[in-house]
């Protein structure tokens, strides 16, 4: 943030000064298991709406890097999926949510 | 005993009467290999998210159940050779699958009344 300070007050010589300070956020939010925080043991194959939320709009299960799942719960939501697919309550491959 | 939980999916076009029928018939088969029926869901008629032989509703049913391993593959063998049966899925229940489902339960009675 300093950089900031510096910019405003014109820093050293010859250099570059933009008239609103640059402000780039680099720190990267920090990705949680939303299972393990909320303390949920179990995930039903039969709810589909939550299940929805861990699919992308063509279907596709979600990959742990977008979503932060841990690897545990990672293969329960997909068998729950799966599961989900096999009964008919979520699309193998659809065009929902857009 | 182990805790089972199954789903299947009757075909639409049958009549309530038969309907019931079925659902009957499956249950009485699990009484007679010596289950104890925890819990009975009709979910009634519902959209599929993809077609079935060339159905687009079926009728949801979900047994919930305990029962001696060695009674499952003949009971699904019931359900292989009755064809108003689109689809079925048996789902063996750990202890969280269980209390998850009392939860549900409780849930569903709250919503209802």
């Amino acid at each position: 943030m300093s950089s900031i300070e510096q910019q405003a007050k014109g820093g050293n010589k010859g250099d570059i000064r933009y008239l609103t300070p640059l402000d780039i956020d680099t720190k990267q939010k920090v990705k949680y298991c939303r299972f393990k925080k909320n303390g949920i043991k179990y995930i039903d194959y039969k709810d589909a709406d939550f299940l929805m939320y861990l699919v992308n709009e063509q279907g596709k299960i979600l990959p742990r890097r977008l979503t932060g799942t841990s690897l545990k719960f990672q293969r329960k939501v997909s068998q729950a999926i799966k599961r989900a697919r096999h009964l008919a309550l979520m699309p193998y491959v659809g065009d929902m949510l857009k | 005993m182990n805790h089972y939980e199954t789903v299947f999916i009757l075909n639409p076009v049958l009549s309530d009467v038969q309907v019931k029928e079925t659902v009957k018939k499956f249950d009485d088969y699990l009484v007679s290999k010596g289950a104890e029926m925890i819990h009975k869901e009709d979910w009634g008629l519902k959209k599929l998210a993809y077609t079935i032989q060339k159905k687009k509703t079926g009728f949801y049913h979900l047994f919930e159940y305990k029962v001696e391993g060695e009674a499952i593959s003949p009971f699904e063998l019931e359900f292989r050779r009755d064809d108003s049966i689109m689809r079925y899925l048996t789902v063996r229940l750990d202890k969280h699958a269980v209390d998850w489902a009392e939860k549900r339960k409780a849930r569903d009675k709250a919503t209802k009344n």
